[in-house]
C-alpha cells in the first residue's frame, strides 16, 4: 500500500497530471470504458443492489456520462487563471487567481451508487490534475471488483489507482498522508477520517447524510398536482435505491386534514410503480445487505412503530426485500423518527398547520436537502430562510442532484464542502492568488523613517481616496 | 484579606455561552441585513474613536511603530469593515445560476447563509487586525461570534475585550479572554465554524476537536515563505521591498514575512550590499536603537530566535547583524549567508528578524529547493525574466504569490489569502471572508408543468431511450427520443 502511494506521490512531482491533454485522455478514457462497458455495470449494479437497468442507467451510467462530457468541455475555462482587480493604488499591477492541484488525493465512496459515489468526485480530482487513490465500499462488492480489474485498464495507473479492501484497509489509509481526503458515508466515519485527517493538516470535504423532509402543501390544489406530487414522492422515495440514498426523501409532513389524501395518492402511485404487494415487486432495488436489512427491520419491531404502518411492512429475508412501506404518525422518540431511515419506510407525520413544519425540521440537525411541494409564495420564503439544508428543492424530489452548476453538499450535521460541475474542479483545486506589480513607480510611504505625512498618505491610501492623494501630494492637504 | 479569584472559564461555562449565543442566532437576530451592518457601523466606530488606545496596547505588546500600527492593523481593520459595509447587500444577494435541459423548467440560485455560531481563535503578531478581521467577516455573513485573542499579547486582548463589551451586541458577540485552559473549554463545546489562525502545531489540535462535532474549519497557518531572487532586477527597489516584506512587518514576526531568500552565487554580494545599505538608511546606522522596528514579542521567542543563530554551522555565517539585548527583545536585522539547508534556521519557521539567503548556481535551481520544503503561505520572485516567472508560477505551490514585491497581495481585497499544505486550509479577505462563514444553500424550484412519465417506473425500453437523451443535453436527440425515433 505504502509503494502505491510513493508511487502516486512520483507520478504528481513529473508534473505529467498537470498537462490539460494528460487530464482530457483521462477523462476521454474514463468515458470510454462507461461506454464499452455498460452491460457489465448494469449486471454488477443488479448483483449489488438489484437495481434494475432503466434505474442504473439513470442514476448512475447517465450521470456519471453527462458528468464527464461536461467536464471535458469546460475544463480549458476552468483551468484557466481569473483575473482579479487591483486597486489604481498599485498601479501598474495585475492580479490573478490560479487553480493549481493539491497533489495526492483519497476518495472514499459509499455503496448505494457505488459507481457514481465514486466516478463523480474521480472525475473532480483527475480534472484537477491531482494523483488519485480511490477506495470503493467493500459493501457492494462485485462492483468494487469491477473497479479493481476495469479501471488499470482504461487510465494511468501510475496516477490513478483503486484499493479492494474493507474498514480495515480505510483505517490504514487514513494513517498516511493525503493533500485531500474525499469522503461519502455516514455521520460517524466521517468524523474518524476528519480527526485522522487533522493529523496531516489535510482538508477534506464530507458527504454525510441526514433525515430529508418532504414538505406537503400541494394536496389542496388541484387534483393533477396532488397527483404530480405524489408521483415525485414515490419517486424521491423508492426510485432511488429503494431509500437507500443520503438525497432520498426520509419522512413527510403533512397537515393532519389532509393525510388520508395523501396516504391513498401514495398507495395507489406505489402499485402503479412497485407492484400490488410484495410478492410482485418489480422497478426497485433491494437491501444492500443482511446487516441492513436487519437493521431496518429492527426499526419496526417498536410496536408503537409497528402499530402505525398504514401500508406495506412485510419483508422476506431470503431476497433482502422489504416492500414500500408507509407509517402514519409514529412516535416522534422512536427510531425510526431519529435516525436517517436509508430504507424503504416512510413515515409521514401530520401537523395541524403545514407552517409547523419549520420547527419540526428545525428540532432536527441539519439535513442534506428539504423538499417543499408547495405553491405558497411566502412559505417558501419561509423554508428559505428560516431552515438550514444543503440544498432545497421546490416541488420535486432527486432531479437537483442533475443540475451541474448547483453546489451538492451538506451543512453542519450533514457535511461540509461541495462538488457537481465546476465545484468538483475547485473541491480538489487549491486557488493560489498572485500578484505582478512593476519597479516602478515605488509607494514611498511604505517605508520608514516614518512622518506625518507618511502617515496621512497611508489613511488616503487605504481608503482609495485618490482625489485625496494627489492633494496632499500637491501640498494641499497638512496632517 | 480574602484576595478575589477570578472565576474560572471551564467547559461548563463555555456550554452556557454558546447556548446563550445559539439562542441569539435562533431568534434570528443576526440574520437581518439591518443588524449586520449596524454592528460593522459600531465597529468603525470604535476603530475610529479608540485609535490611540489601540495604537497604545500595540505599543505595550510589541513596541510596534506607530504608523506600523496604523498600516498593518488599524487601517486593514477599517477597510475591510468599510469594504463589507459598502458591499454587504451586492453579497448577500442571491445568486442565480443557469439551468439545463435535464432539469427543464426550472430555475435556480445559490443563497448565503450564515452558519451560526462560530468561534474565532487569533494571535499575537497582529493581534488587532487578526482578531477583528475574521470577526468582521463572521458578523457580515449573519452569524454570532466569539472571539478568543492570543493572550500572549495581553495588553490589545484586554482591549479588545474591553471595545467589543462597550460597542457591540453582548448578546451575539463576546471575548474570551485566556489561555490553553481557556481555549480547550472553548475548543471542547460545538462550533458551527471555527476560524484558527496560529501555528501549525495548534491548528492540528484545533481541527482533531472540530472532526468531534463536524464543524468545519479554516486555518491560517505559515510556513517558511521564500523570496527568490534574479540578477535582472533593480537591485534597490528589489531590497527595498524586501526590508519592507522582512523587518519592517512586526520585524519578521509575521505568517507572510519573507523567511529567507535564494538567489544566484553571482548575485549574492551585490545584494547583501544593497540589502545593508537600504537597512542603514531606513533604520539609522545604530540598529539596535532604531524605535522604528517591533521587538521580539517575548523572551521565549527571544531565546528561540538566539538558538537558531547560535546553533554551530550557522554562528559563523552570520554577515551583517547579529546583536541582540535581551532587556529590550530587540535581534538587529542580521543576514547569514549558505546556513546547511538541515540547519534549525532553514527547517522551521523563523518568525524573527533573521534572514537567511542561500545561493544556488541557476537560479532555477531554487525551485526544487523551495519544492522541497512544506507548501508555505506566500512565495515571492523577484525578476524580470518572463520565462522565469512562469515557470516559478506554475511550479510553485503556495498560499499566494508576489512578483516583484511582497506583503501586499493580502492587501487586494478581490484575493483570497489562505494557505494550503501545511500553511493552512481556507481563505478569507474580501468577499471571502463572507463566504468563509457562510453556507451557500443551492436551491432548485420546479413547476408541475411536464410531468414527463419518463422518470417512473414501470421502465420500458422507450422509456430508457428517453433518459438517456435527456441525460445526453442534446435537444435533438431529446426531441427524437420522445417522437420515438431516438436510436440508442
Amino acid at each position: 500500500m505504502e509503494k502505491s502511494i510513493a508511487e502516486l506521490r512520483e507520478t504528481f512531482k513529473t508534473g505529467g497530471t498537470k498537462s490539460i491533454s494528460w487530464r482530457k485522455s483521462q477523462l476521454k478514457a474514463l468515458l470510454q470504458l462507461i461506454n464499452q462497458n455498460e452491460d457489465s455495470i448494469f449486471k454488477a449494479l443488479d448483483q449489488d443492489l438489484g437495481k434494475s437497468p432503466v434505474e442504473s442507467y439513470r442514476d448512475e451510467v447517465g450521470v456519471l456520462k453527462k458528468s464527464v462530457t461536461y467536464t471535458l468541455s469546460c475544463l480549458e475555462k476552468w483551468v484557466a487563471p481569473k483575473k482579479a482587480e487591483v486597486p489604481l493604488l498599485f498601479f501598474p499591477a495585475k492580479a490573478e487567481v490560479m487553480p493549481q492541484p493539491l497533489g495526492v488525493v483519497l476518495i472514499f465512496s459509499s455503496w448505494n451508487f457505488p459507481f457514481t459515489l465514486a466516478l463523480d468526485p474521480l472525475i473532480g480530482a483527475i480534472s484537477a490534475g491531482n494523483t488519485v487513490l480511490l477506495k470503493p465500499s467493500d459493501l457492494a462488492p462485485a462492483c468494487m471488483s469491477f473497479l479493481v480489474e476495469t479501471i488499470p485498464k482504461y487510465l494511468d495507473n501510475k496516477a490513478v489507482k483503486v484499493l479492494a479492501g474493507g474498514a480495515d484497509i480505510g483505517e490504514r489509509l487514513l494513517q498516511l498522508k493525503w493533500d485531500k481526503i474525499f469522503f461519502t458515508g455516514s455521520p460517524r466515519v466521517g468524523r474518524l477520517v476528519m480527526a485522522a485527517a487533522a493529523k496531516h493538516l489535510t482538508p477534506v470535504t464530507l458527504e454525510l447524510g441526514g433525515k430529508s423532509p418532504a414538505i406537503v402543501d400541494t394536496l389542496s390544489t388541484t387534483p393533477s398536482k396532488a397527483k404530480v406530487t405524489a408521483k415525485r414522492i414515490v419517486g424521491g422515495k423508492w426510485g432511488p435505491c429503494t431509500g437507500q440514498a443520503c438525497i432520498a426523501i426520509d419522512y413527510v409532513l403533512v397537515e393532519e386534514k389532509l393525510a388520508s389524501t395523501l396516504i391513498e395518492l401514495l398507495k395507489k402511485t406505489i402499485k402503479r410503480f412497485y407492484g400490488e404487494n410484495i410478492k410482485s415487486l418489480k422497478n426497485i432495488s433491494r437491501i444492500v445487505n443482511k446487516h441492513q436489512f436487519q437493521r431496518l427491520v429492527n426499526l419496526l419491531k417498536d410496536p408503537d412503530v409497528a402499530d402505525s404502518i398504514v401500508y406495506g411492512g412485510s419483508v422476506d429475508e431470503e431476497k433482502l426485500v422489504i416492500e414500500p412501506t408507509i407509517l402514519l404518525d409514529p412516535p416522534l422518540d422512536s427510531e425510526i423518527m431519529s435516525e436517517e431511515i436509508f430504507g424503504p419506510l416512510l413515515p409521514i407525520i401530520t401537523l395541524k398547520n403545514v407552517e409547523e413544519s419549520i420547527d419540526f425540521i428545525n428540532s432536527k440537525s441539519n439535513p442534506l436537502v428539504i423538499y417543499a411541494f408547495t405553491e405558497d409564495e411566502t412559505f417558501k420564503k419561509r423554508i428559505l430562510s428560516e431552515t438550514s439544508s444543503g440544498t432545497v428543492t421546490f416541488n420535486d424530489s432527486m432531479v437537483q442532484f442533475l443540475c451541474d452548476s448547483l453546489p451538492f453538499g451538506g451543512v453542519g450535521q450533514s457535511g461540509f464542502g461541495r462538488y457537481h460541475g465546476k465545484y468538483s474542479f475547485d473541491t480538489f483545486s487549491h486557488e493560489k492568488s498572485i500578484l505582478h506589480r512593476g519597479f516602478y513607480p515605488e509607494i514611498e510611504p511604505r517605508y520608514p523613517p516614518w512622518t506625518d505625512f507618511k502617515l496621512l498618505f497611508l489613511k488616503l491610501a487605504y481608503q482609495f481616496d485618490y482625489f485625496g492623494l494627489i492633494l496632499l501630494l500637491l501640498g494641499f492637504k497638512r496632517s | 484579606m480574602m484576595e478575589e479569584v477570578k472565576p474560572e472559564f471551564d467547559s461548563d461555562k463555555a456550554a452556557v455561552l454558546v447556548n446563550e449565543l445559539r439562542k441569539t442566532f435562533n431568534s434570528g437576530k443576526t440574520k437581518s441585513y439591518e443588524w449586520r451592518i449596524s454592528q460593522l457601523e459600531s465597529i468603525s466606530k470604535m476603530i475610529d474613536e479608540k485609535e490611540k488606545e489601540i495604537v497604545e496596547a500595540l505599543r505595550k505588546d510589541l513596541s510596534k511603530p506607530e504608523l506600523e500600527a496604523f498600516l498593518s492593523e488599524i487601517l486593514m481593520a477599517r477597510s475591510s469593515c468599510k469594504l463589507a459595509l459598502k458591499e454587504l447587500k451586492q453579497w448577500m444577494m442571491p445568486q442565480k445560476v443557469e439551468t439545463s435541459l435535464a432539469t427543464y423548467p426550472s430555475s435556480a440560485e445559490i443563497v448565503a447563509e450564515p452558519l451560526g455560531v462560530v468561534l474565532v481563535i487569533s494571535t499575537w503578531n497582529f493581534p488587532f487586525s487578526l482578531s477583528l478581521d475574521p470577526v468582521i467577516g463572521a458578523i457580515a455573513a449573519g452569524n454570532a461570534v466569539v472571539l478568543k485573542p492570543s493572550e500572549i499579547a495581553s495588553a490589545t486582548s484586554s482591549l479588545l475585550s474591553r471595545l467589543v463589551g462597550e460597542y457591540m451586541d453582548k448578546s451575539a458577540i463576546i471575548v474570551v479572554e485566556g489561555a490553553v485552559a481557556e481555549t480547550s473549554a472553548l475548543l471542547e463545546q460545538k462550533w458551527d465554524k471555527i476560524f484558527f489562525t496560529g501555528g501549525a502545531r495548534v491548528g492540528r489540535i484545533v481541527m482533531a476537536a472540530a472532526a468531534k462535532n463536524l464543524t468545519p474549519v479554516t486555518l491560517e497557518l505559515g510556513g517558511k515563505c521564500p523570496a527568490v531572487v534574479d540578477s535582472n532586477v533593480n537591485l534597490q527597489v528589489t531590497s527595498r521591498r524586501i526590508v519592507a516584506g522582512k523587518w519592517v512587518c512586526n520585524n519578521g514576526q509575521a505568517c507572510i514575512s519573507v523567511d529567507y531568500i535564494i538567489t544566484t552565487k553571482e548575485l549574492a554580494p551585490k545584494l547583501i550590499a544593497t540589502l545593508v545599505s537600504v537597512v542603514e538608511e531606513i533604520f539609522g546606522k545604530d540598529l539596535m536603537e532604531s524605535k522604528e522596528r517591533s521587538r521580539i514579542i517575548n523572551s521565549f521567542h527571544f531565546k528561540r530566535l538566539v538558538n537558531l543563530l547560535e546553533e554551530d554551522k550557522v554562528s559563523n555565517k552570520i554577515v551583517f547583524g547579529g546583536q541582540r539585548e535581551e532587556s529590550q527583545l530587540q535581534i538587529a536585522p542580521t543576514i547569514l549567508l549558505d546556513v546547511p539547508e538541515d540547519s534549525m534556521i532553514m527547517q522551521e519557521e523563523i518568525f524573527g528578524p533573521l534572514l537567511p539567503i542561500i545561493t544556488v548556481e541557476r537560479l532555477e535551481d531554487s525551485f526544487a529547493m523551495i519544492n522541497r520544503k512544506p507548501k508555505p503561505l506566500a512565495a515571492y520572485l523577484f525578476s524580470d525574466d518572463e520565462q522565469i516567472k512562469r515557470k516559478f508560477v506554475q511550479n510553485i505551490c503556495a498560499g499566494g504569490m508576489a512578483i516583484n514585491d511582497t506583503i501586499l497581495q493580502v492587501t487586494v481585497p478581490t484575493l483570497p489569502f489562505g494557505g494550503v499544505g501545511e500553511s493552512g486550509m481556507g481563505s478569507y479577505h474580501g468577499k471571502f471572508s463572507f463566504d468563509a462563514f457562510s453556507h451557500k444553500k443551492a436551491v432548485l424550484y420546479r413547476s408541475f408543468a411536464g410531468d414527463s412519465p419518463t422518470r417512473y417506473p414501470p421502465y420500458t425500453p422507450g422509456k430508457k431511450k428517453q433518459i438517456k437523451a435527456l441525460l445526453s443535453g442534446k435537444l435533438l436527440n431529446i426531441m427524437l427520443a420522445l417522437l420515438g425515433f431516438y436510436k440508442d
